[in-house]
């Protein structure tokens, strides 16, 4: 084994580096969100101290819940991502079977326009987009918002899928069609659940950016009843600039979905990432 | 069973993707591109040429802005090359050490900035850093640095920067998770091989590690490359569509948002605009296709 592995010197100033920076991360939110919890004065008096029984105040949240429609925006949001990744995997595994599984006239040029889309940024055709949605009357649905960002996951998960679905067996997707199986059954009932732990790397490496997008919500849907959580709480906060009660409780209030997320799948995303599906 | 060619299973597999690839990515992109070439004449479309084009880069007024965002942006991706890719080379490194205990654990925590959406981390920062709450000004007092305290968001010189570097922390957790999962596919043998020789420590870093994870640090440079590109979000969240103080942090993004959009007094024009994306479009190519042929094809890759 290697010396410097083995010095305790060397891990213990590795591990002063990756607590100094692992307070770098986390002190900005800490800081917000014990501040919500706090009373004005409190705020700007001790910032850094934690809420107690004499500066604790939920003042913040109350203005959130009276001004703002923040469960409407939750509802969007979690509408709009669910039903995004839901036709991304679905449509991208389909397409991914059909390129990997079978041969075909022009299946090498298919792969290669659906993976044009991995690194040309969807946003650059914003303004076509937009007049494409006015046209149709998606404008301020959330289906423009589906639509794009399922146009805007497909690529990627195809590309990520294909790989899979490659080293699915043979034989057993054989064995199926002398039972008879018709090719519909061997990608649903047989080649699916095989690809299982791809599909969830996928959903997950798609959920953040839908999930945070600024950019389409405030082109596409920028009307009331269809914002998300992410262009609702950008319109309240510059609403409520001057007070800091509301604006740190409606920033813990978009802080604290995504952290729900993050612990229940912080596993699997860095799973999918280190196990170089990206690469 | 000759009875049909087509094997009708392929289309209707491959259909739903491609139609909606097709329709809302591909054909707005060359849409978008095609209204760059024209412009508006009393509420209609009137085919110009080069026109659009011929403003942006020869009107002053336009010229000027559409500089200064485009030197904005490479400051903006230098900063992220400059400071992301060093930090997170380094936090992999440490945390790829397999006798150091909680690595999960700080994993999790170093990724967590890069999992909230622009709106909380711009405005997070925007309090933290601001004169009238004063936790910035404070903690460096603290410990004897207070007289290097400035509203660094609000001044012209080091708006940019701060941005860029928020945004570094921000996604610091990318680069550290590639580069970790790259260093984790080094096999031992060859390690050992080269402590055989006498290369271990630090150099061993530099010698065996580095050059076997460069692939992987050409593809974080690409991504930081696109994603900068075509960034919004945080400048729009921190400074507003203006970009202040005075455009100081006016990148692409924002100046075809401006454009496209509008605003104060200035009607907004989606020719412009689109000719804007266009440019932006030009750039991006650039750089992928710099990457894919100039640096990826070079890159020697090595089996295990």
């Amino acid at each position: 084994m290697n010396k410097a592995r083995r010095n305790p010197f060397n891990l213990a100033a590795a591990h002063g580096i990756l607590i100094v920076y692992t307070i770098i991360a986390l002190f900005p939110v800490f800081v917000i969100l014990i501040n919500s919890f706090k009373e004005r004065r409190s705020i700007f008096r001790e910032p850094l101290a934690l809420p107690h029984s004499e500066s604790f105040s939920t003042v913040g949240y109350e203005t959130v819940f009276n001004q703002g429609d923040f469960f409407l925006y939750f509802q969007n949001s979690l509408i709009v991502t669910v039903a995004s990744l839901f036709f991304v995997l679905l449509f991208g595994a389909m397409a991914a079977f059909a390129l990997a599984e079978y041969k075909f006239k022009g299946n090498t040029l298919m792969g290669l326009y659906l993976a044009l889309g991995i690194m040309i940024p969807i946003r650059i055709g914003t303004v076509a987009i937009l007049e494409m949605m006015v046209a149709t009357g998606l404008v301020n649905t959330l289906w423009a918002l589906i639509l794009v960002y399922t146009a805007q996951g497909l690529p990627l998960a195809v590309f990520i899928l294909s790989e899979f679905m490659r080293q699915v067996s043979d034989d057993l997707k054989n064995a199926g069609r002398i039972d008879g199986l018709s090719e519909y059954t061997i990608f649903f009932r047989l080649v699916l659940p095989l690809v299982r732990p791809a599909m969830a790397t996928v959903a997950v490496f798609n959920m953040i950016p839908i999930w945070n997008d600024l950019w389409f919500p405030l082109i596409l849907a920028p009307a009331e009843e269809t914002k998300t959580l992410t262009l609702g709480s950008q319109v309240f906060i510059g609403q409520f600039v001057t007070d800091w009660n509301a604006v740190l409780s409606a920033l813990s209030m978009a802080i604290l979905p995504v952290m729900v997320l993050y612990v229940i799948f912080s596993r699997q995303l860095i799973r999918g990432i280190t196990s170089g599906a990206v690469k | 069973m000759r009875q049909s060619r087509i094997k009708w299973h392929i289309i209707v597999f491959l259909a739903p993707a491609v139609l909606v690839y097709t329709a809302i990515m591909i054909v707005p992109l060359f849409n978008t591109l095609r209204l760059s070439l024209f412009t508006e004449v009393d509420q209609e479309r009137v085919y110009v040429g080069l026109e659009n084009f011929r403003t942006l880069f020869g009107d002053p007024r336009w010229s000027e802005s559409f500089w200064n965002a485009l030197g904005n942006n490479f400051w903006f991706f230098f900063i992220h090359m400059l400071v992301q890719n060093p930090i997170g080379i380094l936090l992999a490194a440490l945390l790829s050490n397999p006798r150091l205990r909680f690595s999960a654990l700080y994993r999790t925590a170093i990724f967590v900035p890069t999992i909230l959406s622009f709106v909380i981390v711009g405005f997070a920062w925007k309090l933290i850093l601001s004169p009238i709450w004063g936790i910035a000004p404070e903690m460096l007092d603290a410990v004897g640095l207070g007289f290097l305290y400035q509203p660094w968001l609000g001044l012209e010189e080091t708006s940019l920067t701060t941005l860029a570097l928020i945004s570094v922390w921000q996604f610091i957790g990318i680069p550290m998770m590639l580069i970790y999962a790259a260093l984790l596919s080094i096999p031992d043998e060859i390690l050992e091989a080269g402590e055989c020789d006498g290369i271990t420590g630090m150099s061993a870093f530099w010698k065996i590690k580095l050059p076997l994870i460069l692939p992987s640090i050409g593809i974080i440079s690409i991504l930081t490359f696109v994603g900068n590109f075509n960034a919004f979000d945080l400048i729009y969240a921190a400074q507003g569509a203006l970009a202040g103080p005075n455009f100081a942090t006016d990148i692409l993004g924002t100046f075809m948002y401006r454009t496209f959009f509008g605003f104060q007094l200035q009607l907004g024009d989606p020719h412009m605009g689109s000719a804007i994306a266009s440019a932006m479009f030009v750039i991006i190519l650039i750089g992928v296709c710099f990457y894919l042929f100039a640096i990826q094809s070079r890159m020697r890759r090595y089996q295990f």
